[in-house]
C-alpha cells in the first residue's frame, strides 16, 4: 500500500501578518514557513502506520505544489520519516489549481490512500482534498479522526454532529484529515535531517490550469474594544453585565 | 437562475445553521434578483420543511432516501449537483461545517465553479462576484473574486443573522435512487452523544483550559454550561491530556466558533487557540495571569483563579433565575 501525503507551506501559526503591493499579497519579510498544521498530522500518522509492518504500508511520499522557495517545507517532511517527495514546480494560485495539480500526480503515480490536512492555516478554505479526490472519481471521507489498516482494509473514524462513525471505503480514496489522528507531530531527529539531503525530490512542471479564484485584497479584522474588568470578589457582577449590558444571555 | 442552499437537519429538525444559511441565500438572491430553493436530505416532515420559507426559500425540495441514511460524500455530491443544474443555480451556499466541507469541494468540480469558504457577509459586489472570507486563521479577511459561472460558497457559523421574510414556499418531495456504485462508505460503528448541545451550533459556549488543573474541577463548569444552556469546550493542552474530548477542542486545528458568547476559565489564549474563537461576538476572560493575551481578546475580564470564580458565577446564574 502506497500513501501521498499533501503539503501546504505556510506562514508559523504565530506569525504576525502582514502585507504588501497595496494590500493585494503577504508580506514574506521574516516569516518562518512550516508544514500546514493538519497535513504534519497526516503525515506524522501516515508514518505511523508505515512503522507498524501489519498495515502493510510499503511508502510514504509527500507532495506539494508550489515553487523552489518551498523546498525547505519538504526536506522537513523528509526529515520527519517521508521515503520520497513530489514537487510540482507552480504557484499555487487557488485551491481548483492546487487539486487539479495533486490529481493529476496520483493518476501518474497510482497510491492507495492520499491524506490532506482539512484546512491550511493560510487560505482556511478547506477544500483541496474533496476537490482531488472528484478530479480523480474516488471516495473521500471527511473530517476523519483516526485511520488504521485491518487486514489490509483502511478502517477510518470520521468526526459527525455530537459523535463520531466508523467507516469503512475501498481504496484509492482520499481521508481529508483533521485533529486527532496523530497527538502530536513527529519531530525530525539529526538522522533523518542527514538522511533528507539524500532522499529525491522528483520535480514535475504543472499542467496549465486557470484558477477559479483570486484574492484582490486583504483587510486586517477591526481592533476590539478594551477590557472591561470586573473584580473577582463581585463576580456576579459580570453575570449583570452580560445579561444587561451584552444582552447575550 | 436561482440561489441553492444545502441544509442540514438533525434527527428530523432542522439546524440553527440551516436558518442562517437560507437567511443568507436570501440576502444574495434579492441582490441578484432571483430565488431560494432549499434542498433537504432526510426525514424531515412537512411542517419543518415549511419551516425554512420564514426564512425567503421559494421552493423546498425535500429528497428522502434509505441510501442517504449516512454521508456519503460521492452519492450526496450527485444529489445536490443534478438538483442545481436542474434549478440552473448559478450560486450554492453550503455550511462551512464538516458535511459542507465534504460537499463543497466534489460540488465544485462538478460543476467547476469557484469556491468561497468561510464567508462572513454578503457578496460585496456581484460583478466581479467577491466575496469576504477569513483567511489566516482570523488574523486577516480576504476579498475573494470567483471568476466561473457557477459559484459556491460555504457559510462560516453563527455569521450571518436570521432574517425573517417569509415566503409562501412550496414543498416538493423527491424519491431519488442512487446510482449503487457510488455507495462506497460503509457506515460500521455510530457513537452519537443525543440531548448535547453540539458545541458548532451553540449560542453560548463556557469553556475550560489548564487553568481548571484537574478533569476532577470539570463538574462546576458543566453545571454554569447548563444553567446558561451552554455547550462546554476546552483548550487544546486539555484535550491533548485527555480531560476532555477532542471535539471540545476549540482553536486552530480544533473547532472553529462563533457564538454570541464564549466564556475562557484558565485559559491563557494562544495564538492557536484565539485562531478558532476570535470570531465569537463577546468573550469573556478568567485567568490568574493579568498579562494572559486572551485579555486583549476579550470584552469582559476577571483576573483571578477560575476554581474560586466559577462557584460565585453559578450562584450569581442560579440566583437569576
Amino acid at each position: 500500500m502506497k500513501i501521498l501525503v499533501c503539503i501546504s507551506n505556510v506562514p508559523d501559526t504565530t506569525t504576525k501578518i502582514k502585507f504588501a503591493e497595496g494590500n493585494a499579497a503577504i508580506d514574506t519579510t521574516g516569516i518562518q514557513w512550516v508544514i500546514n498544521p493538519w497535513d504534519e498530522l497526516s503525515l506524522t500518522r501516515a508514518l505511523e502506520l508505515k512503522d507498524d509492518a501489519a498495515s502493510g504500508v510499503k511508502s510514504v511520499t509527500v507532495v506539494h505544489v508550489g515553487p523552489a522557495s518551498s523546498e525547505p517545507t519538504i526536506r522537513k517532511a523528509l526529515a520527519i520519516g517521508a521515503d520520497d517527495a513530489i514537487r510540482v514546480n507552480g504557484e499555487s494560485a487557488d485551491a481548483w489549481y492546487v487539486a487539479s495539480q495533486i490529481a493529476e500526480v496520483v493518476k501518474k503515480e497510482q497510491f492507495d490512500i492520499i491524506m490532506c490536512g482539512i484546512e491550511s492555516s493560510d487560505y482556511n478554505g478547506s477544500v483541496v482534498g474533496g476537490m482531488v479526490s472528484e478530479f480523480l472519481g474516488i471516495p473521500s471521507v471527511s473530517a476523519v479522526s483516526g485511520i488504521k489498516i485491518e487486514n489490509g482494509q483502511p478502517v477510518l473514524t470520521r468526526e459527525i454532529d455530537g459523535g463520531k462513525e466508523v467507516v469503512t471505503v475501498p481504496a484509492p480514496f482520499v481521508a481529508v484529515v483533521q485533529k486527532g489522528i496523530a497527538k502530536e507531530p513527529r519531530i525530525a531527529a539529526m538522522r533523518g535531517i542527514m538522511m533528507a539531503r539524500t532522499k529525491p525530490v522528483k520535480l514535475i512542471e504543472p499542467l496549465a490550469t486557470e484558477p477559479l479564484t483570486q484574492v484582490v485584497v486583504f483587510e486586517k479584522p477591526a481592533p476590539r474594544a478594551a477590557c472591561k474588568y470586573i473584580d473577582a470578589d463581585n463576580a456576579a457582577q459580570l453575570i449583570e453585565l452580560l445579561q444587561n449590558e451584552a444582552k447575550v444571555i | 437562475m436561482s440561489v441553492l442552499v444545502y441544509t442540514e437537519n438533525w434527527d428530523g429538525k432542522f439546524k440553527k445553521l440551516s436558518f442562517e444559511l437560507v437567511s443568507y441565500a436570501a440576502g444574495i438572491a434579492k441582490m441578484m434578483g432571483s430565488a431560494v430553493t432549499a434542498v433537504s436530505i432526510g426525514k424531515v416532515d412537512e411542517t419543518e420543511l415549511k419551516k425554512l420559507g420564514n426564512y425567503g426559500a421559494a421552493k423546498i425540495i425535500s429528497v428522502t432516501s434509505d441510501q442517504l441514511a449516512s454521508l456519503d460524500n460521492q452519492a450526496y455530491t450527485s444529489v445536490i449537483s443534478d438538483i442545481a443544474s436542474k434549478e440552473n443555480s448559478s450560486v450554492i451556499v453550503i455550511s462551512n461545517n464538516n458535511t459542507g466541507k465534504a460537499i463543497a469541494p466534489r460540488l465544485a468540480v462538478r460543476l467547476k465553479a469557484g469556491v468561497g469558504s468561510g464567508v462572513s457577509k454578503l457578496p460585496l459586489n456581484l460583478n466581479p462576484f467577491t466575496v469576504y472570507k477569513r483567511t489566516y486563521s482570523g488574523n486577516a479577511y480576504a476579498h475573494l473574486v470567483i471568476k466561473s459561472p457557477v459559484k459556491i460558497l460555504t457559510l462560516a457559523q453563527n455569521s450571518f443573522d436570521l432574517v425573517e421574510t417569509a415566503n409562501n414556499a412550496t414543498v416538493e418531495n423527491v424519491n431519488i435512487a442512487i446510482d449503487g456504485s457510488l455507495l462506497k462508505t460503509v457506515v460500521k460503528d455510530v457513537q452519537k452523544q443525543t440531548g448535547k448541545i453540539l458545541l458548532t451550533d451553540a449560542d453560548v459556549v463556557v469553556s475550560g483550559g489548564r487553568g481548571m488543573k484537574s478533569p476532577d474541577n470539570w463538574s462546576s463548569l458543566v453545571e454554569l454550561a447548563s444553567l446558561l444552556g451552554a455547550a462546554t469546550a476546552c483548550s487544546r493542552p486539555v484535550s491533548d491530556e485527555g480531560w476532555r474530548p477532542h471535539d471540545e477542542h476549540t482553536g486552530q486545528t480544533g473547532k472553529i466558533i462563533a457564538p454570541n458568547l464564549y466564556i475562557a476559565l484558565g485559559i491563557s489564549g494562544a495564538t492557536q487557540h484565539l485562531a478558532g474563537i476570535s470570531s465569537s461576538k463577546y468573550i469573556v476572560a478568567i485567568n490568574t495571569d493579568k498579562d494572559a493575551p486572551i485579555f486583549e481578546a476579550a470584552q469582559y475580564g476577571i483576573v483571578g483563579d477560575a476554581m474560586k470564580v466559577l462557584p460565585k458565577l453559578v450562584e450569581a446564574v442560579k440566583a437569576k433565575k
